[in-house]
């Protein structure tokens, strides 16, 4: 086993006892900490895909962590003033039912994946980063401006979803099925990463010219990753929306992908559990730093930049040495 | 709609793109010469639109207020040059974008530390308030109208600045080839300083020109700064007549598009449905502008490479 | 040269590469002027010339990342001239760098296998290893076997000295099952013993898969090389043989001239 190995067995361990602990001590705001920041981590292990696998520097992820939560917000909206969402030409009911939920959340950011990243793909480097900053913009003004759906104020939802055979009122219970869909996307990510796919992705991102020389397609591994990238943020929104049973245009704000890049880049890009270590040590900055300066933001800035100019692997980088994951 | 509308909105909408271009020119300028995106330029904005707020505040003159802000933000961005940015030239796009988000939140979260959540407001002097009757009949505000002026005047300078001076000649050399000017012996560590304050300025003394219409608030330059981005990609990477065209496509675009779009979904909708559908298609208006840009031009209007 | 199109009856000497007139200028540099060359079974065909004649430029628009002004590219008879670069590859058109273009961070098998994956046409699979996957990796690993890197299989590429880099740009060709070769410069860099090892190696290679071999290397060009075209300032002076090509005079006083 490697250090990186032991690392990461570490930080499942924390998001297993940590929750089990505050159940015994009864704090539930700590489980609340916990389950923000493995929803969180599964944001962040979506944009991990794209931009540590793919190389792509995407500042627009919070499109689909915004689509996932609207997706959420509209349905549970719908369901809970008992009014159709359409009627014409098929009837379509709100649900407060998390896995049709999830569901939609994903069909819907993948769709919109797709369609940014056919238009956004067509360029590179810092056209790419522009132009998913500003397509995430777009969308903040649209739910800013979209008064159906509470405009600027958003949308708040009285109980939050349900889930077969869970009681998702009781905070450990939420959080277990959160956790358990940050495992499910960590073993597709950890899968995904040695597939072909993977295999040439990553090719993709080192050496594009290679990769086309071998008759492959790097524009469309590139796109298909993003969209795997952004379904996988769009789960994470849904999720966000359920815990704090509101959702907002804030989802959309270009704070919001800076954030989820942010998890990616603390942990260690391109690293498995990278984005789990940054959202995780987010969470807790956020918690800590926050209770002792409203102006923490100074000392994640201060953080982040130390870590960019001196600590490229991230934390994990830190502890582990610079053997990346992919082998 | 009238006439007088349609032209009042088109000066709104020039007004906005030539402040838009103050932005982008500085942003696209680095990017040429330098190679680096800042994400931070929207926090020199900011800084200059409070030097201004700050300094016009206690000295009662709008102009000092100006004069402040240029320095200010251009004295920020060396500073940040020296301390930061410079190590960031040889590294990749990623860290760019994260040294200067990390700039960003130390920026904006140091500015309310030190002016509080507040907004500050910084007034249109006596000399420029007040409308001013076009030629037509057509009352306007004279302080929108300086700032085309005044934008225009500052774009021009920009122009004989990189075409006629010695250190235009370099800012050129630079962008075409980088090992060229260390050849030539010009000491690149003071040029990019320059470039970067420069750029910094042109910021700077944009937040303040329209810090005197909007408020001055923590957060202000950001969305700027996202709507220059759609202005480069639009005009094309690194040149500066893409950047004025683009930006007064954007400016004109979004500008008309908020007026003209909710009259126009009136022709299918009852008026308050028109009204939130038409505000919503009009947020959208530039947006969709760029991305057909994309499909057309991937490089932009005028770039030079995808 | 070959004006009339290819008609199926002359199949056994049909050329596996051709290139019909092809022109390309950058602003008012010419950088191919006319060229028509072609490729046929079973031999080397040397791309020889000063620094600047062009020959990037005319494996550019052979291999598909530059589109020709006019003329156009044929391969296996078919005109892949507007056909993008993956798409020349998937019929059968094998290339390696003249700057090693590998996934440096990755094994020496992941690129193989790569090579085995554009091979196979099959990218989309998402879940299963693509290092456990024997219709991959046995592929790769014949190929490492060839040029001799199999006990390197699991190094990092960026370990591998220059040499070995270029043995396994070769490599990750083969994997494709080429039906014709483009080397750009394969012996640039290489010691010696490389070198001759290498020359051997591509010596037997012609009969699996024909060569256009760009190459600095005189020596290696003279004893592998059945045909030579000599390509000064984008214009093909002269192809024949070895022997012809020395003795050429036009040849002789463009390239060879200090030499001879």
């Amino acid at each position: 086993m490697t250090r990186e190995t032991y690392v990461n067995a570490f930080t499942l361990a924390l998001f297993v006892a940590i929750p089990l602990w505050a159940v015994v001590a009864d704090e539930p705001f700590t489980i609340t900490l916990m389950t923000r920041a493995a929803i969180f981590a599964i944001a962040a292990v979506g944009l991990n895909i794209a931009l540590g696998l793919g190389g792509l520097v995407s500042l627009g992820h919070a499109v689909f962590f915004g689509l996932g939560g609207y997706s959420m917000g509209i349905l549970a909206y719908h369901a809970q003033t008992y009014m159709s969402l359409a009627e014409w030409p098929l009837l379509i009911e709100g649900t407060k039912s998390m896995p049709v939920i999830w569901l939609t959340a994903i069909v819907v950011s993948s769709l919109a994946a797709l369609v940014i990243g056919i238009l956004s793909l067509r360029t590179a480097g810092v056209y790419f980063i522009m132009i998913t900053l500003a397509f995430g913009q777009m969308f903040f003004f649209f739910a800013i401006s979209w008064s159906e759906y509470g405009g600027e104020d958003g949308l708040s939802i009285y109980v939050r979803n349900g889930f077969p055979g869970l009681n998702t009122l009781d905070p450990i219970q939420f959080y277990g099925l959160c956790l358990g869909l940050l495992c499910l996307v960590l073993a597709f990510a950890w899968r995904l990463a040695n597939s072909p796919f993977g295999l040439a992705l990553n090719a993709a991102r080192q050496a594009p010219l290679r990769v086309e020389t071998v008759g492959l397609d790097p524009a469309r591994l590139r796109l298909v990753a993003f969209v795997l990238s952004g379904a996988i943020a769009g789960l994470a929104g849904a999720l966000f929306a359920d815990l704090n049973r509101f959702v907002s245009p804030v989802m959309f704000s270009w704070q919001t992908s800076g954030e989820i890049m942010i998890f990616v880049i603390l942990g260690g890009v391109g690293r498995l559990f990278g984005p789990v270590v940054g959202a995780l040590v987010f969470v807790a900055l956020e918690h800590w730093l926050g209770g002792l300066s409203e102006f923490w933001h100074i000392y994640l800035g201060l953080l982040l930049l130390l870590i960019v100019l001196f600590a490229r692997g991230g934390l994990i980088g830190l502890v582990a040495g610079r053997e990346a994951v992919h082998d | 709609m009238s006439l007088i509308l349609l032209i009042e909105q088109i000066l709104n909408g020039l007004q906005f793109g030539i402040m838009l271009f103050l932005m982008a020119a500085g942003l696209t300028l680095i990017f040429g010469v330098m190679g680096l995106i800042n994400l931070a330029h929207g926090s020199l904005y900011m800084i200059g639109a409070f030097c201004a707020a700050a300094v016009a505040g206690l000295t009662g003159s709008f102009l000092l207020g100006l004069i402040a802000a240029l320095a200010g933000a251009a004295l920020a961005g060396a500073l940040v040059e020296l301390v930061v940015i410079r190590r960031l030239y040889r590294k990749d796009h990623l860290d760019q974008v994260l040294a200067t988000f990390a700039l960003i939140l130390i920026f904006s979260e140091g500015t309310r530390w030190l002016f509080g959540s507040f907004p500050l407001f910084l007034d249109v002097p006596d000399y420029l308030s007040g409308p001013i009757t076009l030629p037509g009949g057509i009352q306007y505000p004279l302080y929108r109208l300086a700032l085309i002026v005044i934008g225009l005047a500052v774009g021009l300078g920009l122009y004989l600045l990189i075409s006629k001076t010695r250190l235009g000649v370099q800012i050129r050399a630079g962008e075409n080839d980088r090992e060229m000017i260390a050849a030539l012996g010009i000491d690149i560590a003071k040029l990019y300083t320059i470039v970067f304050a420069l750029g910094a300025a042109l910021a700077g003394f944009a937040g303040a020109l329209v810090g005197a219409i909007q408020s001055v608030q923590v957060g202000m330059g950001e969305p700027v700064l996202i709507m220059a981005f759609v202005v480069i990609v639009i005009g094309g990477i690194g040149s500066i007549k893409g950047a004025l065209i683009g930006a007064l496509l954007v400016g004109l675009t979004d500008t008309l598009g908020g007026i003209f779009l909710p009259e126009v979904m009136k022709l299918f909708f009852d008026p308050s449905t028109a009204t939130s559908v038409g505000s919503s298609l009009a947020s959208m208006a530039i947006y969709v502008l760029m991305a057909a840009v994309l499909v057309l031009k991937p490089a932009g209007l005028f770039g030079a490479r995808a | 040269m070959t004006e009339q199109p290819v008609s199926a009856t002359s199949v056994p000497q049909m050329p596996v590469l051709e290139t019909r007139g092809i022109c390309k200028s950058f602003g008012a540099l010419r950088a191919s002027q006319n060229i028509s060359l072609d490729l046929r079974p079973g031999e080397i065909h040397a791309i020889i010339g000063p620094n600047g004649a062009g020959k990037s430029t005319l494996i550019g628009q052979i291999c598909g990342t530059l589109k020709p002004d006019t003329g156009s590219v044929h391969l296996l008879g078919k005109d892949v001239t507007h056909d993008a670069t993956r798409l020349r590859a998937r019929a059968g058109l094998g290339r390696t760098f003249q700057i090693s273009s590998l996934a440096m961070e990755d094994t020496v098998l992941q690129n193989a296998v790569l090579g085995a994956l554009g091979a196979s046409g099959k990218p989309w699979r998402f879940w299963k290893d693509a290092l456990h996957d024997r219709s991959l990796t046995q592929t790769a690993e014949e190929a490492l076997l060839r040029v001799g890197l199999e006990d390197l299989a699991r190094h990092r590429t960026a370990e591998l000295s220059h040499g070995q880099r270029r043995q396994l740009e070769v490599a990750v060709a083969l994997t494709l099952r080429p039906k014709a070769l483009v080397m750009d410069e394969p012996m640039a860099g290489m010691g010696p013993e490389g070198s001759r090892l290498l020359t051997g190696f591509l010596d037997r290679l012609r009969h699996e898969a024909p060569i256009l071999l760009v190459e600095h290397d005189m020596d290696a060009v003279f004893s592998l090389a059945d045909r030579i075209s000599v390509l000064v300032y984008g214009e093909v002076i002269a192809t024949g043989s070895v022997e012809e090509i020395r003795a050429n005079a036009a040849v002789r006083e463009a390239y060879l001239g200090d030499e001879a």
